[in-house]
């Protein structure tokens, strides 16, 4: 073969130089083949055409034949020639003269290998292992069956011995069915490592048995309902519902015009809170005053009918028999300011707390107590700053009106069913700056508006007009002090006020009124001039704690003090017409309503004197000390105005209602077969009678 | 007497437009409630009871829970199964009735 190919070769290039062209090799059989024929030769051949591209390049015979030298070297024209490397052992750059002259333009990895190389044999191995496999599966081909037991049969033993659930039986059984036709298998060499070869390990846990349980709850109670609207059955409605409205209406109104015009007021207007209490607000009320009856019946018994027997063996003196005695829980440790009877009730009457104390002032309280049920008061109500003086209006027995130790002045309202005045003076509308010693209504001026007068240290007397929701005010008088102008820092004269502590008006002469001062001294006043006194008398040493006009003589007044004494004047004369020396301080005198020449007087020592001038001009007909304790100082007295019973008032803040005896409440005697004359003009005869006695050494005087 | 009455009537008609509850077995705060409620939709839809129902189903819905049924209407008669304590039966505006319960 190899000279046939050498010759083949030969030919081939000898061709290829004969048609400079490009000619198809051919597979070397038929290669050679030709070639043995072409040795006879070419002409039988198919006839060579040339093929020639169309861009190619036309030359000429002798550009063709110019030769191009070209000489293949070792080297590679494209490495780098001055590569340059930093030497470490030099310490300086290199150029390195080795350079890699090695550029493969193109690998192929051959596929063949020495038959004794390891990859060779390794492979021959592996050859061999396939086709041992190969056939195995053939052969179970023709016996799968015992084959698939085989292989299952480990795996069902070790299923079977962890778990004993029912779902293995019958795969169990049909393993065992299986083994039956199971024949020996050949042994493998190896088992097989693939994927597939898992083992079937299920078991299932034991169902849990269902149980149905269910509570119904109680639907919501329902009712059925059930009418007929009609525009009829509508305008009825509103026409039955109006009627009610309206005698709702009608009884509401009707009990309000019994409560100003009736007696009965007081017994709704208490305890009206709630519809409940109302309804027995009343029945509620009787019981508890019958209730107090009982308790109290002997002395209710001895209010009405006893009459000290002694007085008729006693020329001249009487005695006060204690009844009920008044107080409140929380009134306790108040002092009695001041005692008003109420001008309608006989039985109720209205005490104001507070503190005459100036270093310890507490709050107050006006109480308004009944006769008829000495445990408890009727109203009750509580201020932050001490009651000195109230006064309950003549006409309008409801309206009470109140000065407060801060200076303020209030009026209460007892239909209101309130704790809080219906009016109160404030700082910006000519409250006092001092306490207010009295207030005292006066009749309604031009406009019929309420109005009250009060006294204050501070030296005003204001008047106060009650004018729809406000206090209107305005200065009566001030109290200047005579001779008591004193240059003030800048020339200026500074007037320094009186301190007004009791004022009284007269019962006729409307603009008449006595101020007295706790200076002592005691001022006749004008409503009309504001700026000066008509007179002024140095009436006593001390303050002066009371000035109070006969209720039947119009010239007469009596004043007491802190000086021990009380005093009768008349009005003109500037001495005293009676001095009465009590031996302690005198806090409180009162005319009596039945007679002209009675009166009594509380002392701080605790003692009530009755005077009757009528039967000794120069002491007391009774002196007695009413006090439980020595200390006690009474305060107030009040005359009540039909039954002979007195009121005093003490600075522990409890409220003693005294008797008079027969002797104290003595009318003038009668003469035998002359008849009892009686009326003011008798009693101001029997005054004028003792007067004229003292008048004597007074030609002046006239009657 | 029967002028007297005659007149009355006249001057009554015109008067009696307040809301007149005449039954109801609700609470107190709900009553008052249910009332207004009632008084606004009337006022407002004066003129359409079906809205005004609407409004006072759905106020009453949103505010004391479902399901609330209301009538409105000046002339009908009606026989109901409602929950207890949430009945309203009353006239408003002279001429309509407005019944309002609950049964859910």
């Amino acid at each position: 073969m190899p000279p046939k190919a050498a010759l083949k070769l030969k030919q081939t290039t000898g061709a290829g130089g004969k048609g400079k062209g490009l000619r198809p090799v051919r597979d070397d059989d038929d290669g050679a083949t030709h070639t043995e024929a072409g040795d006879q030769g070419d002409d039988w051949m198919q006839p060579k055409s040339l093929l020639k591209p169309e861009d190619q390049l036309e030359l000429s015979e002798a550009e063709l034949k110019e030769e191009f030298t070209r000489i293949l070297t070792a080297n590679n024209p494209h490495a780098p020639q001055n590569i340059v490397r930093y030497s470490f052992k030099e310490k300086q750059y290199k150029q390195i003269s080795s350079v890699d002259q090695l550029a493969v333009h193109f690998t192929l990895d051959g596929n063949m290998l020495h038959k004794e190389s390891d990859e060779a044999r390794r492979q021959q191995a592996r050859l061999e292992g396939h086709a041992e496999v190969t056939s195995s599966k053939k052969y179970r081909k023709g016996h799968s069956e015992p084959a698939a037991s085989e292989l299952g049969e480990p795996a069902e033993g070790s299923g079977a011995a962890e778990g004993e659930g029912a779902a293995e039986k019958p795969a169990e059984g049909a393993a065992e069915a299986r083994d039956d036709g199971a024949t020996p298998a050949p042994a493998k060499p190896e088992k097989l490592t693939n994927q597939f070869n898992f083992s079937e390990r299920a078991s299932q846990t034991y169902n849990n048995p269902y149980r149905e349980r269910g509570t119904a709850t109680e639907p919501p109670p329902r009712l059925n309902f059930s009418a007929n609207v009609s525009q009829w059955e509508i305008f009825d409605a509103y026409q039955e519902d109006f009627a009610k409205q309206e005698k709702n209406k009608e009884k509401k109104v009707v009990p309000g015009r019994k409560e100003e015009d009736t007696k009965k007021k007081k017994l709704t207007a208490v305890e009206a809170q709630g519809d409940d209490i109302s309804k027995i607000a009343k029945s509620a009320k009787i019981i508890e005053r019958m209730v107090n009856q009982n308790t109290y019946d002997d002395i209710a018994q001895d209010f009405k009918y006893w009459e000290d027997v002694s007085d008729e063996y006693r020329e001249q003196e009487g005695t006060l028999l204690p009844l009920w005695k008044f107080s409140y829980e929380r009134a306790k440790k108040l002092a009695v300011t001041s005692i008003c009877f109420s001008p309608r009730y006989k039985d109720l009457f209205a005490v104001g707390h507070g503190s005459y104390d100036f270093l310890k002032q507490t709050r107050g309280m006006v109480l308004f107590y009944t006769l008829k049920n000495p445990s408890y008061p009727e109203f009750i109500f509580s201020t932050e700053s001490g009651v000195m003086c109230l006064d309950i209006h003549p006409e309008h027995p409801y309206l009470v009106a109140v000065g407060f130790y801060d200076g303020s002045v209030g009026v209460y309202n007892l239909t209101e069913n309130q704790n809080a005045p219906v009016y109160l003076s404030t700082a910006k509308n000519g409250k006092h700056t001092d306490p207010v010693w009295q207030v005292r209504w006066q009749k309604d001026d031009l406009d019929n508006n309420l109005n009250f007068f009060s006294i204050s240290s501070d030296g005003r007397v204001v008047a106060w007009t009650l004018v729809k929701n406000e206090l209107e005010y305005y200065d009566v008088l001030k109290l200047t002090l005579e001779g008591a102008a004193q240059d003030g820092p800048d020339g200026v004269q500074l007037f320094s006020l009186g301190c007004g502590t009791c004022f009284d008006f007269h019962k006729d002469t409307d603009y008449l009124f006595l101020v007295g001062t706790e200076e002592g001294k005691l001022h006749k006043c004008s409503k009309a001039y504001s700026s000066q006194f008509l007179d002024t008398i140095d009436a006593h040493h001390m303050a002066v704690y009371k000035v109070a006009w006969n209720p039947y003589h119009p010239k007469i007044f009596i004043t007491c003090s802190a000086d021990w004494t009380v005093k009768i004047w008349d009005h003109n004369i500037k001495e005293p017409m009676f001095t009465f020396d009590l031996n302690s301080s005198v806090g409180d005198v009162a005319w009596a309503p039945y007679s002209s020449t009675i009166f009594a007087a509380v002392t701080a020592d605790g003692k009530v004197h009755v005077y009757d001038l009528n039967v000794n001009k120069y002491e007391a007909i009774c002196e007695q000390a009413v006090v439980a304790k020595k200390k006690t100082k009474l305060t107030h007295i009040g005359f009540n105005p039909s039954h002979p019973i007195i009121m005093v008032g003490d600075d522990r803040g409890y409220v003693t209602s005294l008797k008079l005896s027969p002797n104290l409440r003595k009318m003038p005697k009668a003469k035998k077969g002359q008849q009892i004359e009686q009326g003011p003009e008798v009693e101001i005869a029997k005054l004028d009678k003792i007067l004229s006695l003292v008048r004597e050494p007074e030609p002046a005087k006239k009657a | 007497m029967a002028e007297e009455g005659g007149e009355k009537k006249v001057v009554e008609v015109v008067k009696h437009t307040y809301p007149l509850i005449r039954h109801s077995d609700m609470q107190d705060e709900m009553r008052v409630e249910a009332m207004e409620l009632c008084v606004t939709a009337c006022e407002k839809f004066s003129t359409n009871n079906e809205t005004a129902a609407k409004m006072i189903k759905e106020t009453m819905d949103k505010k004391f829970g479902p399901s609330w049924h209301v009538v409105v209407g000046e002339g009908y008669g009606f026989e109901i199964t409602h929950e207890v304590k949430n009945l309203i039966y009353m006239f408003f505006g002279g001429n309509v009735a407005i019944t309002l319960w609950k049964c859910s």
